[in-house]
């Protein structure tokens, strides 16, 4: 029963201080009270905690608070002043939670000054917690507290200590496996903020989902048009899904501009949710309607139509707080969101949590969104929406801890592991872009990790001040979008000629030009592959989820230190921006990027002397890496073509053939996994995908396959140099289909390589493929 | 900044020098500026293998090719990104830029703007010849109106640029001028350019004798010197002309060229080169528009001002400080998680 390691465990002090839990323990034992700050079981039993921690205050006892899963900002507005009497741990990691085996919170527990278990009574059982309490009164010599007192609730289980959020089913809610919810609005409306806390609240529930996310271009279209409408699209299921789906069953539109534009993409009979108060003339007018949809007899007929007045609503909670008319407007989108919560019997909790945070220190603010969030609630549960409300069942997957991640985030993440891994620091040399911002916008706070960001004055400058960084011996990377590929192109030339490492990000959008800046598209392929002067070859990674941009990016670094070469990785505006629940990773079992450095002279002189020559290699013909500081290996390296081995500017005919001949063989010694078949084993028709259709192609097969369908499916990570088993697979297809946001760039890369009769399927429209469009085309396909 | 040799062993020219043969046409004005470098870096007290010479493209920039240090010569005008980058990353390093007119002003105009505007500690060394010379002779943006190129034939049209007016325009801490006909003036700027901390930038007048021969003649020349080059020294009134009988006066932000005898001694302008406000420096800068006119040279500006680099690690010190480093399963769980 004792567990000594506790002592080790690191906890925060909740103003911030880390410190050993066995440091805390001091002279006398610990009495505690975990709480999970996401539950409501934890709320309510913060009075008892108080009362019984502060009865032992005077005993020889150190008594405590611990938040587990929190951090000291969370934990502080969910105690309130508690804080300021009774000392407070965070257990951010539920590491102390772990360690002392506590299945449920709230709990109860006492431990010794050498780190072993008095007790610990779980949930708010009033008869355990007693007892360890009078425990404890006997131990110390000290008077028992009165447990339970007449204020106290009645007991109750407690959550699961190690973080889901009981996800608890109404019993008049009805079962179902999945919904897509769509919400769209005016760019002022906050959609994508509603969405995202809707997808949160999902996620803590254990649901699986993918969203999309899909903003307008301009940041400021004039309010009510069909150009300013912004729209998330989420798919939640109870089972493994790997996409937004298809068409959504529920659309809840904020004016009728986002009804105008988004209707049509509704499933027939699904449910509309509008917020009837914006569906006056002006706004009818903005968005083209020449008479309101919301009367009889328009395109509406067909649909479950439910009419909320959320401006008024939000504005008459609002007003009793004091809050302006056009403030409380703003709080609008809460209430959608808490109507929305209820329909779906979301936890209301980490919404509620989350505006307090997210606010903290505008106490108008917090109060007005609340207030809104929890009339949109009282709403579906006062208004006749019984038979609308549904819940969906967490999804059975692999148990683990997750976290809710964005493409643009992971791919961050997997920059900074890179760094960890090759002991490199990382460089970011980078110029604004959508839709890959963000990406520094994740980097530049994680200085804790020694990353050094840095804005340059363009594109060019982004480029040229990472590679600068990697010929210092910093992992040296530059994002961007297509446009800053463009421009980026010249330097990529001079780090293939250099062979120095370096990872070029395009996170894709809609082209040409400027294009559709925020919407996605896959059109690059063929300007990372050939959009160089002369032959320039390099490595090409894509990812192909939100998630999957972690690995990607590791493996981006790993081909690039230990080859010593630029790498392009590239992402999309879709994936960029939609998250999914991930499986963390165990660190330690991500595998280690081993770069050497030349520290000794590599050959010897006519005189017998020892040189160092840059370009002489190792097996996989990466060349020997001196860094700028290394004593007696100076030397120079530059973009004119050189004699391979001493590195010496060369003109000459046949070194130039070899040296071109030799950089590709440098990309075809990367070692690529052989693929693995994903659907029917036996296909008769094989699809090859890359980059962000994996979700819909997946999906898609898993339909035709269930039919019967021979349909398998591969997905290259590896585009250069391709994976050599792809010509083998294809060679046992009767059929090949390479479905692509672009006009056929990978279908024509495979054609020329394997010679196969590769059939391109084609969408360029800046929204993904969905799996009911590939589904037909499968099936057409092998029906055909 | 200097790092200063911890190893005792002197070090000469000969081991500054590489072992590639230098390509420069015969009278280039590039040779003696290399060999001002080579014979200064050994008073430097510096160490090869912390001194990275970064280079773009033209014949001045085949520079860094000649010495023994580490050395990138890069693609043309991005030599001081490319320097940017690895002066952030590497605060241990010497990084020198070198450059010509069309490398630096032209095409890597907007890189050579940031890079003195963030007083990145590199030091730039501008080769103006005013002219492309390793694209054989078109025009440059400091070459001057009505000159006759194989781009120009009927002469040039467009103004050109002053690169010191552009460098203090660009808010550069240190600014210099000097030329190929002077070692020792040569050796003294750069010299004050590798003790500056921060960014330094120095323009050196360089003759191309094949494609721009004599461009500076009337200024540079050694019996042309005394009446047309106005030394600038900190402290000192800034007075030229074999007899010192010439003066440069300050009047209503204006500068100008006067007899002392007309003005007095008392009228004429002290060289104050640490002045905060770049306007006078910009008005010393302007006094000669061609090199056929008084030109001072010397040090128009040294400031002091946070270095770049400096300030960025400084707050990634300041954050690792104050909540310690972090490690990747701190980074896994930065956001809400959950478990299955
Ligand atoms: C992207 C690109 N554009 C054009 C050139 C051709 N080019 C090489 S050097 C040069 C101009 C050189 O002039 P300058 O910088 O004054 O150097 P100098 O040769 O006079 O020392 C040009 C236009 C090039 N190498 N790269
Ligand atoms: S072309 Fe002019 S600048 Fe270039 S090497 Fe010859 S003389 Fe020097
Ligand atoms: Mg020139």
């Amino acid at each position: 029963m004792t567990t000594f390691s506790i002592l080790d465990v690191e906890i925060q002090e909740i103003e911030g201080a880390k410190t050993l839990f066995g440091d805390s323990l001091t002279t006398f034992p610990m009495a505690m009270v975990i709480l999970d700050p996401y539950t409501l079981e934890s709320s309510w039993i913060l009075d008892t905690a108080d009362r019984i921690l502060s009865h032992f205050q005077g005993a020889d006892v150190r008594v405590a608070l611990v938040v587990a899963g929190s951090d000291p900002e969370g934990a502080a507005s969910f105690l309130g002043p508690l804080p300021d009497r009774i000392l407070t741990f965070v257990d951010r990691e539920r590491k102390l939670v772990k360690e002392l085996s506590v299945k449920s919170l709230p709990s109860f527990a006492v431990v010794r000054q050498d780190g072993s278990v008095l007790g610990i009574a779980e949930g708010w059982n009033p008869t355990e917690w007693r007892e360890l309490a009078d425990n404890l009164a006997e131990m110390t010599s000290w008077s028992r507290p009165e447990v339970p007192s007449s204020e106290d609730p009645a007991a109750y289980q407690g959550t699961p200590a190690r973080g889901t959020v009981s996800q608890v089913i109404p019993t008049d809610a009805e079962l179902v496996e999945k919904v897509i919810i769509r919400f769209a609005g005016d760019s002022g409306d906050g959609m994508q903020l509603t969405g995202d806390r809707f997808t949160n609240a999902s996620a803590l529930a254990g649901n699986d989902l993918a969203t999309l996310p899909e903003f307008p271009a301009e940041i400021r279209a004039p309010a009510g048009t069909l150009a300013g409408v912004s729209a998330f699209q989420v798919q939640i299921s109870d089972h493994d899904i790997t996409t937004p789906g298809d068409a959504p069953a529920v659309l809840v539109a904020m004016n009728p501009a986002a009804l105008k534009s988004d209707l049509h993409l509704l499933v027939n009979g699904g449910t509309v949710i509008v917020n009837e108060n914006t569906f006056e003339e002006r706004n009818l007018e903005k968005a083209g309607y020449s008479q309101n949809p919301l009367n009889e007899g328009s395109e509406l007929d067909g649909y479950r139509v439910i009419k909320v007045p959320m401006t008024e609503l939000t504005k008459e909670v609002c007003k009793d707080l004091g809050v302006k008319p056009r403030d409380a407007d703003r709080s609008k989108n809460f209430f959608a969101l808490g109507l929305v919560s209820w329909m779906y019997s979301r936890p209301v909790e980490p919404t509620v949590e989350w505006i307090e945070e997210k606010f903290a220190g505008k106490d108008l603010v917090i109060a007005a969104n609340k207030a809104a969030f929890q009339a949109g609630h009282a709403f579906g549960e006062t208004a006749e929406l019984g038979d609308q409300r549904v819940a969906i069942k967490a999804a059975p997957l692999p148990s683990g801890t997750y976290t809710s991640i964005t493409g643009n985030t992971a791919l961050s993440w997997g920059l900074i592991a890179a760094s960890h891994l090759s002991d490199r620091p990382l460089f970011l040399g980078t110029y604004p872009i959508t839709p890959a911002s963000d990406i520094l916008h994740e980097l530049v706070r994680h200085k804790r990790h020694g990353v050094m960001t840095f804005q340059a004055e363009d594109e060019i400058a982004a480029i040229g001040s990472a590679l600068g960084a990697a010929y210092g011996g910093y992992l040296g990377v530059t994002t961007t979008s297509g446009p800053g590929v463009a421009l980026k192109s010249e330097t990529l030339g001079l780090a293939v000629s250099l062979e120095l490492p370096l990872i070029v990000v395009d996170v894709q959008r809609g082209g040409p030009s400027t294009g559709l800046p925020t919407k996605t598209e896959a059109s690059d392929l063929m300007l990372a592959m050939y959009g160089r002067h002369g032959e320039a070859p390099l490595p090409i990674v894509s990812a192909s989820t939100p998630s999957d941009c972690f690995d990607t990016a590791i493996e981006a670094a790993r081909i690039a230190l230990t080859h010593r070469t630029p790498v392009i990785l590239l992402t999309d505006g879709y994936l960029a921006n939609s998250s999914e629940p991930w499986l963390l990773p165990d660190p330690s079992s991500l595998p280690e990027i081993n770069v050497e450095f030349a520290t000794e002279f590599n050959q010897t002189n006519e005189d017998g002397d020892g040189v160092f020559w840059p370009y002489m290699r190792d097996e996989n013909l990466a060349r020997d890496w001196a860094l700028p500081g290394t004593p007696d290996l100076m030397h120079r390296i530059g973009g004119i073509e050189k004699e391979d081995g001493s590195g010496n500017i060369s003109y000459d005919p046949d070194n130039h053939g070899y040296m071109v001949d030799l950089r590709q063989e440098r990309v075809q010694k990367v070692q690529v996994p052989d693929l693995e078949v994903d659907g029917s084993q036996d296909y008769e028709l094989l699809v090859v995908g890359w980059g962000s259709t994996w979700g819909s192609i997946k999906g898609a097969i898993g339909r035709a396959c269930k039919d019967g369908y021979k349909v398998g499916h591969v997905h290259l990570r590896h585009l250069n140099p391709l994976p050599n088993n792809l010509g083998e697979l294809l060679s046992k297809a009767e059929k090949v289909l390479v479905p692509e946001m672009n006009l056929g760039q990978l279908s024509k890369i495979i054609r020329a390589e394997y010679l196969v009769d590769a059939k391109s399927v084609t969408k360029v429209k800046g929204v993904p493929f969905t799996a009911a469009e590939l589904d037909l085309v499968l099936r057409e396909t092998l029906d055909g | 900044m200097a790092n200063t040799k911890t190893d005792s062993s002197q070090t000469t020219k000969a081991d500054w020098t590489s072992d590639q043969e230098v390509r420069w046409c015969p009278g280039c004005g590039d040779y003696s500026i290399l060999t001002a470098l080579q014979l200064l870096m050994p008073e430097l007290g510096v160490e090869r293998e912390k001194t990275v010479f970064v280079s773009g493209i033209g014949c001045a920039a085949r520079f860094p090719y000649y010495m023994n240090t580490y050395g990138m010569h890069s693609i043309h005008g991005r030599a001081p990104a490319i320097a940017t980058g690895l002066a952030l990353a590497r605060p241990d390093l010497d990084v020198w830029v070198v450059g010509g007119d069309g490398d630096m002003l032209s095409i890597g105009g907007n890189h050579l703007v940031h890079a003195l505007r963030r007083n990145v500690n590199i030091n730039i060394l501008l080769f103006n010849n005013q002219i492309y010379g390793l694209t054989k002779g078109q025009f440059s943006p400091t070459s001057e109106v009505g000159k006759v190129t194989k781009s120009s034939p009927i002469g040039l049209v467009a103004k050109p640029l002053n690169p010191l007016s552009v460098a203090l325009g660009s808010e550069a801490t240190f600014v210099a001028r000097t030329h190929d006909m002077d070692r020792a003036h040569m050796q003294e700027m750069f010299r004050r350019a590798h003790q500056h901390k921060g960014a330094s930038f120095v323009e050196v007048l360089q003759n191309c004798n094949v494609f721009n021969d004599g461009a500076f003649d009337a200024i540079t020349k050694k019996d042309a010197r005394d009446d047309m080059l106005i030394n600038l020294d900190h402290g000192e009134p800034i007075l030229f002309g074999s007899e010192k009988q010439f003066g440069v006066m300050a009047d209503d932000g204006e500068v100008s060229i006067v007899n002392v005898d007309e003005v007095g001694q008392e009228s004429i302008l002290v060289h104050d080169e640490n002045r905060e406000d770049p306007s006078r420096a910009f008005a010393l800068s302007r006094l000669s528009e061609t090199p056929d006119t008084p030109t001072p040279m010397g040090v128009f500006r040294a400031v002091e001002r946070d270095e770049y680099a400096v300030s960025l690690k400084a707050q990634i010190d300041g954050v690792v400080k104050d909540q310690g480093r972090a490690d990747l399963n701190e980074l896994l769980h930065s956001l809400p998680t959950w478990e299955v």
